[in-house]
C-alpha cells in the first residue's frame, strides 16, 4: 500500500531528486522553505510532464555516470588546448578536415542525444546531422591524419559507456 | 591565503580570457562554415567555464559565501553549446550542401535533412 502510494508521488525518484536539486542551486540558498518548494516542484514537474514523456530512461549506475562526466570534463578542457592549436599554428589550407560516418549502436533517442552533445564538446568534430532511419550520425572533424581512427574512438570511449548507462 | 586566492583567481581570469579571444579569432581566421563552427563551441568553453570558476573562488574567499549559481551557469552552457552548433551545422547543410557532397550513410536511407522515413517505420524522430 505504501509503496504503491510512494510509486504514485514519484514516479521517477531520480528526476524528482534532480529538480530539487537545480531549484536549490538556483535560489543558491538552502533553507528548510526552499526544500519544500524543490519538493513540491520535484512532484509537480514529472507528474504533469508524464503524458508527453512516456518512456523516461531510468539509470542504474550512478557510478558509471559520474565516470562518465569526468572522462567528458577533462575532454573537453583537452579539445580547448587542441582547437586553439589548429587556430593559431596551422594555416588554413594544411587543414585536414573530414566528414566520418559513425554508425550508432545506441536505440533510445536519449542516448543519442547525449552521444551527439559529447561528441561536439571533444576534440576538433562536431555533429552535423542524423541519418533518416537514425542509424549513423554525420560527424564534422576539423584537424585528422587518419579519419577512421577518429571514429573508432568515438565509439570506444563515449558509445560503449552510454551503451551501459541507458541500456 | 588571501594572496594565494588572488593569484589563483587572475590565472583563471587571464587563461579564460584567452581561450575566448582564441574562439572568436578562430571564427573569423577559418574558412569553411564547418570549421568555423569549431572554434566558438569549443573554445568558449574555457572561457567561459574559467571566468565561473574564478567568480565562484572569489565569493568563496573573500565575500564568506558559497555561491553555486555558476555550476548552473556551467551545465546550462553544456546543455546548450552542442544543440546550437547542431542547429547551425544542420542549417548550412540545408541550404548550402548537396547530399553527394557528403559521405553516404551506408544504410537504406539518406541524411535526415534531404531524406525522410515513414512515420510508422520511424524508430525515433529524426525530423
Amino acid at each position: 500500500m505504501l509503496g504503491r502510494i510512494l510509486n504514485r508521488l514519484f514516479p521517477h525518484p531520480q528526476l524528482t531528486a534532480f529538480l530539487v536539486l537545480i531549484w536549490l542551486l538556483l535560489v543558491n540558498k538552502v533553507t528548510p522553505g526552499n526544500v519544500l518548494l524543490g519538493l513540491i516542484l520535484g512532484i509537480a514537474i514529472p507528474g504533469i510532464t508524464q503524458p508527453f514523456w512516456p518512456n523516461r530512461p531510468s539509470f542504474r549506475r550512478p557510478l558509471r555516470i559520474a565516470s562518465y562526466l569526468l572522462i567528458v570534463i577533462w575532454d573537453i578542457c583537452l579539445a580547448n588546448i587542441t582547437v586553439a592549436r589548429v587556430v593559431l599554428f596551422r594555416p588554413n589550407r594544411k587543414i585536414r578536415s573530414h566528414w566520418i560516418v559513425v554508425p550508432l549502436d545506441l536505440n533510445s533517442p536519449e542516448a543519442i542525444t547525449v552521444l551527439a552533445g559529447t561528441i561536439t564538446m571533444t576534440p576538433g568534430t562536431v555533429t552535423a546531422m542524423l541519418s533518416a532511419d537514425a542509424t549513423c550520425l554525420l560527424v564534422h572533424c576539423l584537424d585528422a591524419a587518419d579519419p577512421d581512427a577518429v571514429r573508432d574512438e568515438i565509439k570506444h570511449r563515449y558509445e560503449r559507456r552510454l551503451k551501459e548507462i541507458f541500456e | 591565503m588571501e594572496l594565494l586566492a588572488q593569484i589563483v583567481i587572475s590565472a583563471l581570469l587571464v587563461i579564460a580570457g584567452i581561450f575566448g579571444f582564441l574562439g572568436s579569432y578562430g571564427l573569423l581566421k577559418l574558412d569553411d562554415t564547418m570549421r568555423r563552427l569549431h572554434a566558438p563551441t569549443k573554445a568558449t568553453t574555457i572561457g567561459v567555464g574559467g571566468v565561473l570558476i574564478a567568480a565562484m573562488i572569489y565569493f568563496a574567499v573573500f565575500q564568506d559565501k558559497i555561491s553555486l549559481h555558476e555550476l548552473l551557469i556551467t551545465v546550462f552552457l553544456f546543455i546548450t553549446a552542442p544543440i546550437t552548433a547542431n542547429f547551425v551545422a544542420k542549417a548550412h547543410l540545408h541550404r548550402d550542401v548537396k547530399p553527394s557532397e557528403l559521405p553516404p550513410t551506408g544504410g537504406k536511407y539518406g541524411w535526415a535533412a534531404y531524406d525522410s522515413v515513414s512515420p510508422d517505420k520511424q524508430p525515433i524522430d529524426t525530423d
